[in-house]
């Protein structure tokens, strides 16, 4: 492949994307005991592939995503209980609402580069918890946030325990963020926002609006963090205040690099082993399995610094 | 002195008690951040085995206070050390996102590994028994222990100070952190250094965690719990910048006693507030260079 197809080899559904439809489709087939950890993973694959935006995609050091994900869930939980149960405008408002504390942030987080940014992140998402225990009339403070409801999806599937509609809702949701995240970063927009990440200055000199451009990169990628909270608010039912934890953000940087950051992909990938492997590992030592993860964070960062979907690549190059 | 000011008083001496103890913590990352340009978010954890190293010592093996304490320091010192010549020389060459995901790996592996040879129950170094109670500082009673602290604090502060200008060795660590290729081309030993430099800062990590495990109780979590803390001290201060991570220390420690005591419905808000808007106004920190 010569290297001009190659950048463009994103643009195009291949046979990872047919793989991970079927893995979906097996999942629900083979593990319908499993639905509920499936669940979970596509939450964290939607919020880590919202990381991927900003950060592998963006170039830009979030360290603290939780921000969106629990104010994504706490808005949803609030409007369900308040506004209306139907499922798919409380999502949205979960995204809006996410979005616009990353457009607020987001004029702040972006005048710094490197180890401050991250700072900066990671501040703006301790104070959301600490603004979220103080405000106990919307959250409910350390009880968390329980006793709403959420509708039937189209009026017809309703949620229960006993069948896979969250399931499906859930994997709905993922699929349409996908596709929408896809095409953002095979945009014209996504194209530019390659290059500021590769050389901000001469993409300045070229006369792109750099800051601009990147405040609506974080805002998106907010808001579909936004998302996987408030999806995650709507199946479990519940938000605790260790939904804006730094664990999270932590736990999604990680799962990132583990996947591959900049490729979409990663998010899939990063997801499925983190989640799956810490539920194994924590049912059989739940003590020791974090000493696992540290070795396991290390070799990865030395021996595959781009993640399992990099892995994957070299070994099919060496095929073809 | 009427109660009102009494209270103030004291809420600020436990603020630079607090602040004290911070800086110790904070120093050793500042240093390796401003010499080896890498962030070690393992640092935490390296004074958490300080603190275990101290109270393995005083309780287990019941020696004194204040030899335990010296002993944990340089045990700590060689452990950082080893882990400088094998894990560190993996992290250097990675990219930011990498030096951060090694050091949090190595942060989890501490944590764990001390959750397996402590257990999860909160430890206290003893307080030796000549430093318990309090003593009178004009018209308030603190507590000599934190008094002695305090003392501790500011002779490690001027001794660094000291020792970075005033010694061949701070001469030469300043010349490394300006620039680094250059100290190599005249003839200073760069590798050496950086091993010999991080040993320190992990040396003061460990006089925080040992000393300081009233305030900051230790845990197997502490490497994590308390990292957040030490990194805001660090980027409020400016990269690479003693002084700066000493004012942010202080400024931090006491804003934090204060802000919980007469606004406990906000508590912590009002320190991360305040860090939001000084990195606002100064994104490079209170000290640091643009």
């Amino acid at each position: 492949m010569n290297k001009a197809a190659q950048g463009f080899s994103s643009q195009r559904l291949g046979w990872i994307d047919a793989a991970l439809l079927v893995a979906a489709l097996l999942v629900w087939w083979i593990w319908p005991l499993y639905l509920p950890l499936a669940v979970n993973v596509i939450v964290m694959i939607i919020l880590v592939m919202a990381l991927d935006l900003a950060m592998g995609w963006g170039g830009i050091d979030a360290l603290g995503h939780a921000a969106f994900f629990g104010i994504g869930a706490y808005a949803a939980a609030n409007f369900a209980l308040h506004v209306t149960q139907e499922p798919f405008i409380g999502l949205l408002f979960g995204a809006l609402v996410a979005a616009v504390l990353g457009l607020v942030s987001g004029l702040a987080v972006l005048r710094a580069r490197g180890l401050t940014q991250i700072m900066l992140t990671l501040t703006v998402a301790t104070l959301m918890l600490e603004l979220a225990n103080s405000l106990k009339s919307l959250t409910n403070g350390d009880d968390g946030l329980i006793g709403y409801k959420i509708a039937p999806v189209f009026g017809i599937f309703e949620f229960s325990l006993r069948n896979s509609t969250a399931y499906w809702y859930a994997l709905g949701v993922l699929v349409v963020v996908y596709l929408l995240c896809r095409w953002i970063v095979n945009s014209p927009f996504g194209l530019s926002i390659r290059g500021m990440r590769e050389n901000p200055i001469r993409m300045r000199v070229l006369g792109v609006p750099v800051t601009r451009r990147l405040l609506l990169l974080y805002t998106l990628s907010a808001a579909f963090a936004g998302v996987a909270g408030a999806l995650s608010a709507q199946v479990t039912l519940a938000v605790g205040l260790d939904s804006l934890a730094f664990v999270i953000s932590a736990n999604a940087a990680i799962m990132l690099i583990l996947g591959g950051a900049g490729t979409l992909y990663g998010a899939f990938f990063g997801a499925i082993l983190f989640v799956v492997v810490s539920d194994r590992a924590a049912a059989l030592d739940p003590s020791n399995w974090l000493l696992g993860l540290g070795v396991l964070l290390i070799l990865m960062v030395r021996f595959a610094p781009d993640g399992v979907y990099g892995l994957l690549r070299r070994f099919s190059k060496k095929d073809g | 002195m009427s109660d009102l000011l009494t209270t103030l008083a004291t809420l600020t001496f436990n603020g630079f008690v607090f602040g004290a103890i911070l800086f110790l913590i904070s120093a050793g990352l500042t240093i390796t951040l401003g010499l080896m340009r890498m962030l070690n978010l393992a640092h935490c954890a390296i004074a958490m085995v300080g603190g275990y190293l101290a109270w393995l010592l005083t309780t287990r093996i019941g020696l004194n206070f204040y030899v335990a304490v010296p002993m944990a320091v340089l045990g700590t010192m060689a452990l950082g050390y080893l882990l400088e010549r094998t894990v560190y020389q993996w992290v250097y060459p990675a990219s930011e996102l990498g030096q951060v995901l090694i050091t949090i790996g190595l942060t989890f592996i501490i944590v764990s590994l001390a959750n397996l040879a402590f257990g999860g129950q909160i430890q206290e170094v003893r307080v030796p028994d000549g430093l318990r109670g309090q003593v009178k500082l004009g018209t308030l009673n603190v507590s000599a222990y934190r008094l002695f602290l305090l003392g501790v604090s500011a002779l490690v502060v001027v001794g660094l100070w000291l020792g970075l200008e005033r010694t061949d060795f701070g001469a030469r660590l300043r010349a490394t952190v300006d620039n680094r290729s250059m100290a190599s081309c005249v003839g200073i030993n760069v590798d050496r250094l950086l091993s010999i430099t991080f040993a320190l800062g992990c040396g003061l990590a460990a006089l925080g965690g040992a000393m300081g495990s009233q305030l900051l109780p230790l845990e197997p979590y502490y490497g994590i719990k308390y990292l957040v803390l030490v990194l805001i001290v660090v980027s409020v201060g400016g990269l690479g910048s003693l002084k700066g991570s000493a004012i942010a220390a202080v400024l931090l420690g006491v804003i934090d006693t204060l802000g919980r005591y007469y606004v406990p419905s906000i508590g912590g808000f009002v320190l991360y507030g305040v860090v939001l808007i000084i990195l606002l106004i100064r994104p490079q920190g209170l000290m640091g260079r643009a």
